[in-house]
C-alpha cells in the first residue's frame, strides 16, 4: 500500500462523506415535513389524545380553549415551523401520547432500542458468516442444502411469527427463557435481569434479519472460490480451512458489508414488530402509540431517527467498500 | 394497531396452549404478604389530577378532600369532616385535616386545594377536568386549614367533585398546559402509596407512604404490570405469576382455582343507544318507545355478559340504592313493540322493513371499533330491532368520527359514575345539555317533567328530597325514552386468596383496573397470619 493510494482514499471518502451529508439534509427536512402533512390528513384528532375519556363530560368550550392553548388550532404548516424552530435551537418539543418532553422519552427508551438492534444485529452478523461459510464450504453436501432451504423459508417469516414460535417453544414450552417485559415482572432492574430479558428479542431480531446475510455469503464465497487467487492458492497445495478462511472470506467480505448497510431498513421495521411482541420498552414501539396519536412531535422525530440510521448505514456500507476494496486503492 | 397487537398476543396465547403444556414459571408473587404483583389491561397515559387521574376517586398517590366509602356515600378524607353546604347549595366550606404532608415533605393546607381547584378551572392550565368543575365561581381559603368554595348554581351534587385528588400548591406555580407537566409521570399527592417506579409500557411500582395520615399500608409494595392482552393476563395468572387482574367476566370465571377467586362488582357503568332526536326515525316518539320494547335485556345480560350484569332502562342503576326507582322499567315486549309501530303508521314492506310516508324505518348505529363490547352491544340492539321490523345499520368507527357524525347517527354509550345521581344523568338527559358539547345529550332529548326534575335534584342538599326527583325523573323519562339504556355492567376481577384480609366489595364507576376492584381500599388491608 503506497502513501499516494491511502491519501487518495482519505480524499474519496471524505468526499462521499461530505455529498452524502449535504443530501442528508433536504431528505430530513422533507421526511419531517411529510410526517406532519400525513398526520394532518389521518383520522386521528390530536385532542382526543389529550382528553382521553375526559372528553365524554367536556364542553364544546372547553375543548375549543384548550385546543387553543394548546396551539392545535394552528394550520399544519405553521405547526411544521415551530416544530422545526425548536428542533434547530434544542427544543425536541412535548410528546402528546407520552405526556412528557420529546427528549425525555428518547433518553428513556432509545438505549433499549440500540441494545436490541446493535445485538440483534451482531448476532445476525457473526452468525451468518459462520453458516454461510459452513454452506460454501460444503457446497451441495446435505448441510449446504439444508441451509439453502431454510434461509429461503425464514425470508418469507414475518419477525414476529418467529416470535411468537420462539416465545411458545422457549418460554411456554421449556421455561428456559422469560416471555416479555425487561425484567421479570416483581424485580429490579438489573444486568443479569436485563440480559435475560434481551436473549429472546435479540435472537429472534438476529434471526429473522439473518437469512439474506447467510444467502449472501454462501453466494459471494462461492464466486470467490473461482477468482485467480483462490485457485492459485489451492493450486499451491494450502490447507482448505487456509484457503476458505485467508483467501476467499476476505473477497467475500466487502460486498458483505455493503449489503449489512442496506439492510438497516429490515432491522428497524424488524425492531418494531419485535418490540411489540416482547413488550419491548424501546422506542420502536413507540413509533405506534405516536402514530395513532397524531402526535406530530414524538413521530417526527422518531421518522427522523429511522431515516438518519437508514442513511447512516448506507453511507458506512460505502464507506467501507472505499476503504476495503484493494482495487479502489489500486486505481488510487 | 390495538387490533393488531391483540391479534399478536392472541394467537400466542393460542399457540402456547395448542402446542405445548404450559410450563408455570416460579410465581413471583404470593410469597411475601408485604409485596403484592398485579396485572392491568390499562396503562394510564398520565398521573395528574388534572388531566382526569382518578377523577372519581380511589387515586393511590392523591387524596380527595372526600372519598368514596364503597357503597354509595363520601366519607372525610382531606376534610376533618362532611363539609357545610349553605341552605342554597352555592357555598360548600370544608375544615381540613390539620398534620397531613405530601409525598416531598411540604405541609398540606387550604392553599394547597386553592391551588388545585383553581387551576383545574383555569384555561392557562388545560385540565380536561374543567367542564365537569364549571359551577364553581371561587375558592377561597377562609384560613389555614378551612376552604369556602362558592357556586354559580345551587348544586347539591358538590361532594361528588370533591374526590379529585389534591396537589401541592408548589407544584401548580407554573401557569402552563398540562401536556408536559411533570406531575403526569412523576405525582407528589398525599395518598397512601408513593410512585416509586415507572417503567412506561411495562409496569409501575407503588411503595407505601410511611407518613400516610391514615396509617402506613401493611403491603409495603404493590408493583404492576401492563399486559393489554387479556387472554395473555389470564395465561400468567393461570401459571399462578399474578396476585391478582382484571378480565372480562367470562374469561374470570375460566381461570382461577383453588388459590383464586373470581369476584365480581356492581357499577353505574352503563351501555346504551342514543336515538337522535331529530332523525325522521329515531326521532318518533312510537318508534323510540318500540326500540326499547324490543331490547331484550336480559338475554344481552346473559349472552354478552355471562350474567355478570344488570338490564338497564334509565340511567341509576339499582346498586345506586337510595336514588334507583324500581318501578321505571320498559319491559320486553316484542308484540307491543310491532302494535306501536303500526299505531304510528309504520307499515311492514315487503324486505321485512317498516315504512311510513316513503321513509324507511332505518337508522345506523356507531360504536368505537377497538371496543369488542359496544361491537356485541349494537350488533344484539341491531338484531332485536330487525325482528320488529325496524333496520339498524352497524359502523365501526374511530373517536373523531364518532365525534363528527353523534348529532345525527346513534352510538353506543358507556360511562358511569355511582357517586352522585347528578352527573349520571344531568349531562346526558337535560335539555339545557344539548349542543354544549360532543358527548352532552347527544341525541338532543327533550322532556320538561325530566328537566324539572333533574334541577330539583340538583338544588337541594336534603337527601331524602333529592331521592324523590330522581325517582320523578325515571318515571317521566320511561314513559318517553330517548335512548335505549341496555345494561349495567359488572367488573370482573380475579384475586389471590388466603394471603391478606381487607377485601370489601364497591360499586364501581366505568374506570376500572388495579386502582379500583379489589384494591380501591388495600392500604387497608392486612398480611393474614
Amino acid at each position: 500500500m503506497s502513501p499516494p493510494g491511502r491519501s487518495g482514499r482519505a480524499t474519496a471518502v471524505a468526499g462521499l462523506v461530505a455529498r452524502r451529508i449535504a443530501l442528508a439534509v433536504p431528505v430530513l427536512l422533507f421526511v419531517s415535513l411529510a410526517v406532519f402533512l400525513l398526520a394532518a390528513a389521518s383520522p386521528f384528532d390530536p385532542i382526543h389524545q389529550y382528553y382521553g375519556v375526559q372528553i365524554f363530560d367536556a364542553s364544546a368550550a372547553d375543548v375549543a380553549r384548550v385546543r387553543e392553548q394548546l396551539g392545535l388550532d394552528r394550520p399544519v404548516p405553521l405547526r411544521f415551523l415551530d416544530w422545526l424552530g425548536g428542533v434547530l435551537s434544542g427544543d425536541l418539543g412535548v410528546s402528546r401520547s407520552m405526556r412528557r418532553p420529546v427528549a425525555g422519552v428518547l433518553a428513556e427508551r432509545l438505549p433499549w432500542t440500540l441494545l436490541l438492534a446493535g445485538c440483534g444485529l451482531a448476532l445476525a452478523v457473526v452468525f451468518s458468516l459462520f453458516v454461510g461459510t459452513l454452506a460454501a464450504w460444503r457446497q451441495g453436501g446435505w448441510l449446504d442444502r439444508l441451509i439453502t432451504a431454510v434461509g429461503h423459508a425464514l425470508e418469507g417469516i414475518p419477525p414476529f411469527v418467529v416470535a411468537l414460535l420462539a416465545i411458545a417453544s422457549f418460554s411456554l414450552g421449556l421455561g428456559w427463557l422469560p416471555v416479555a417485559g425487561l425484567t421479570d415482572a416483581g424485580s429490579a432492574l438489573g444486568p443479569a435481569q436485563v440480559a435475560e430479558h434481551l436473549v429472546l428479542p435479540a435472537a429472534v431480531l438476529g434471526l429473522s434479519q439473518s437469512p439474506w446475510l447467510v444467502l449472501h455469503v454462501r453466494q459471494s464465497l462461492l464466486a470467490a472460490f473461482t477468482e485467480d487467487h483462490v485457485t492459485g492458492a489451492r493450486a499451491r497445495g494450502l490447507r482448505e480451512r487456509v484457503v476458505v478462511l485467508r483467501h476467499a472470506l476476505p473477497t467475500a467480505l466487502l460486498p458483505f458489508v455493503t449489503l449489512i448497510g442496506a439492510r438497516v431498513p429490515e432491522l428497524v421495521t424488524g425492531a418494531v414488530l419485535v418490540e411489540e411482541v416482547f413488550s419491548w420498552p424501546g422506542v420502536a414501539s413507540a413509533v405506534v402509540t405516536a402514530a395513532r396519536a397524531a402526535d406530530y412531535p414524538l413521530l417526527a422525530i422518531l421518522t427522523l431517527l429511522a431515516t438518519a440510521a437508514v442513511l447512516l448505514g448506507s453511507l458506512l456500507a460505502d464507506v467501507a467498500a472505499v476503504l476495503l476494496d484493494p482495487r479502489v486503492s489500486a486505481d488510487g | 394497531m390495538l387490533n393488531r397487537r391483540t391479534l399478536i398476543t392472541s394467537s400466542m396465547a393460542a399457540l402456547a396452549v395448542a402446542g405445548t403444556s404450559c410450563a408455570a414459571p416460579s410465581g413471583a408473587g404470593g410469597g411475601d404478604p408485604a409485596s403484592m404483583l398485579l396485572a392491568d389491561g390499562y396503562e394510564p397515559s398520565s398521573l395528574n389530577p388534572l388531566l382526569g387521574y382518578a377523577r372519581w376517586g380511589a387515586a393511590k398517590f392523591y387524596d380527595g378532600l372526600l372519598a368514596f366509602d364503597g357503597n354509595g356515600r363520601l366519607r372525610p378524607a382531606l376534610a376533618a369532616e362532611q363539609p357545610r353546604p349553605s341552605d342554597d347549595a352555592r357555598t360548600w366550606t370544608v375544615r381540613l385535616r390539620r398534620g397531613v404532608k405530601f409525598h416531598n415533605g411540604e405541609p398540606f393546607g387550604a392553599r394547597d386545594v386553592v391551588a388545585t381547584y383553581r387551576a383545574a378551572v383555569d384555561p392557562a392550565y388545560a385540565a380536561t377536568i374543567s367542564s365537569g368543575l364549571s359551577m364553581l365561581d371561587e375558592v377561597e381559603a377562609v384560613d389555614e386549614h378551612t376552604v369556602r368554595f362558592r357556586l354559580n348554581i345551587p348544586y347539591a351534587a358538590w361532594p361528588a367533585r370533591m374526590v379529585m385528588g389534591i396537589l401541592p400548591e408548589s407544584a401548580l406555580a407554573e401557569a402552563a398546559p398540562q401536556e408536559n407537566s411533570p406531575l403526569n409521570t412523576q405525582p407528589v399527592g398525599t395518598g397512601p402509596y408513593r410512585l416509586a417506579e415507572w417503567r412506561r409500557g411495562e409496569r409501575m411500582v407503588w411503595r407505601a407512604n410511611r407518613d400516610y395520615w391514615g396509617g402506613a399500608p401493611r403491603i409495603a409494595e404493590i408493583t404492576v404490570v401492563f399486559a393489554t392482552d387479556d387472554n395473555t393476563r389470564a395465561q400468567r395468572v393461570q401459571a399462578g405469576e399474578f396476585d391478582g387482574t382484571v378480565l372480562p367476566p367470562l374469561l374470570a370465571e375460566r381461570v382461577g382455582g383453588d388459590a383464586y377467586r373470581t369476584v365480581h362488582h356492581d357499577t353505574a357503568d352503563y351501555r346504551a343507544i342514543t336515538l337522535p332526536a331529530d332523525h325522521p326515525v329515531t326521532g318518533d316518539p312510537a318508534v323510540r318507545m318500540a326500540l326499547n320494547l324490543a331490547a331484550n335485556r336480559s338475554e344481552m345480560v346473559d349472552s354478552l355478559l355471562g350474567g355478570h350484569g344488570e338490564p338497564a332502562y334509565t340511567p341509576i342503576p339499582p346498586s345506586m340504592e337510595r336514588f334507583h326507582e324500581p318501578e321505571a322499567r320498559l319491559e320486553f315486549d316484542q308484540r307491543r313493540a310491532r302494535e306501536l309501530l303500526e299505531e304510528g303508521g309504520w307499515r311492514s314492506g315487503s324486505d321485512g322493513v317498516r315504512t311510513r310516508n316513503g321513509t324507511r324505518a332505518s337508522f345506523t348505529v356507531m360504536y368505537f371499533a377497538d371496543d369488542t363490547l359496544r361491537k356485541k352491544f349494537a350488533q344484539a340492539f341491531a338484531s332485536d330491532a330487525g325482528k320488529v321490523g325496524v333496520r339498524v345499520e352497524l359502523a365501526g368507527v374511530d373517536r373523531t368520527e364518532a365525534a363528527e357524525r353523534i348529532g345525527t347517527d346513534a352510538i353506543v354509550l358507556g360511562g358511569g359514575t355511582p357517586l352522585d345521581p347528578d352527573p349520571q344523568t344531568y349531562p346526558g338527559l337535560h335539555s339545557s345539555m344539548i349542543g354544549t358539547g360532543t358527548y352532552r345529550n347527544p341525541a338532543k332529548y327533550r322532556n320538561s317533567r325530566v328537566d324539572a326534575a333533574l334541577d330539583a335534584g340538583r338544588s337541594t342538599v336534603d337527601p331524602a328530597e333529592r331521592a324523590r326527583h330522581y325517582k320523578e325523573a325515571q318515571r317521566a323519562y320511561v314513559e318517553d325514552p330517548g335512548l335505549v339504556y341496555l345494561a349495567f355492567i359488572q367488573h370482573s376481577y380475579v384475586v389471590r386468596t388466603g394471603v391478606w384480609n381487607g377485601y370489601q366489595s364497591v360499586v364501581e364507576p366505568h374506570t376500572h383496573g388495579t386502582t379500583w376492584g379489589p384494591w380501591w381500599n388495600v392500604e387497608d388491608w392486612t398480611p393474614k397470619e
